[in-house]
């Protein structure tokens, strides 16, 4: 399936400045491993050291969040949206 | 490296400063919105936001992706870009802690607040660096509202 990744604006100059990226892939997890694949840097701000994606990275497909559809095992159709979507976080040391 | 340098004005640092007093002694948050140039960025607006870290607020803050996404919304609305965030650091220095790090995101600009008791202090900005391992300090350059008088 041809799908359409958005790239978030903190992560664009790591994929060629782009907003957003069309490529195959059948599920989330194959559209972001074919993703990292192509734009090798994203994967550092994407992926915490264990290869889970990291928590404050949210990704939705059209308008729902893959934590509620079958996360990375989200089936994909054919021109659906990837988006991802930072959560923010932070805070003073204790 | 080239410090990298964020103009905002005067008006803009009071309410920052304001945000972090009003919900002292836990920490505020809001999104910067503005203008990215080569090697500069005016901040030109901001949006004040809640803190979602119901459990912590005085040493953490959240912003959901709904809360980035009205960010968005707005920055586009008035025709500004989402530049990054600020937030207060309560009885604590206005440096990135390594929570911070952890969490932060590239090309964001961070504007971090220290409120001492009750009472503003520093003020500083900083971009997490492409390998993540650290930060690039940014220098803030305060504009007043009117062209200085000759």
């Amino acid at each position: 399936m041809v799908v359409k990744v958005i790239i978030p604006t903190p992560l664009r100059a790591y994929a060629a400045k782009q907003e957003s990226v069309e490529l195959q892939a059948s599920t989330v997890g194959e559209a972001l491993a074919s993703l990292t694949s192509r734009y090798q840097e994203l994967r550092k701000h994407l992926y915490a050291d264990d290869g889970r994606l990291r928590s404050f990275v949210n990704v939705y497909v059209n308008d729902e969040d893959i934590r509620y559809l079958q996360k990375d095992q989200t089936r994909l159709r054919e021109g659906d949206t990837v988006s991802i979507v930072p959560s923010i976080a932070g805070g003073a040391s204790d | 490296m080239s410090v990298s340098v964020l103009r905002i004005r005067d008006d803009l640092v009071r309410r920052i400063q304001a945000h972090g007093v009003e919900t002292y002694p836990h920490e505020c948050c809001g999104a910067l919105l503005g203008h990215d140039g080569d090697g500069s960025r005016e901040v030109i607006d901001l949006l004040p936001l809640s803190n979602r870290r119901h459990d912590s607020p005085r040493n953490r803050f959240e912003l959901a992706s709904g809360d980035v996404r009205l960010a968005e919304k707005t920055a586009c609305e008035k025709q500004l870009e989402l530049l990054g965030w600020y937030h207060s650091h309560p009885d604590a220095p206005a440096r990135p802690s390594e929570f911070d790090r952890e969490h932060a995101w590239p090309w964001y600009s961070y504007i971090i607040v220290s409120v001492q008791k009750g009472e503003p202090r520093d003020m500083t900005s900083w971009r997490l660096h492409d390998d993540r391992a650290a930060y690039d300090s940014e220098a803030i350059e305060m504009v007043g509202q009117s062209p200085q008088p000759v």
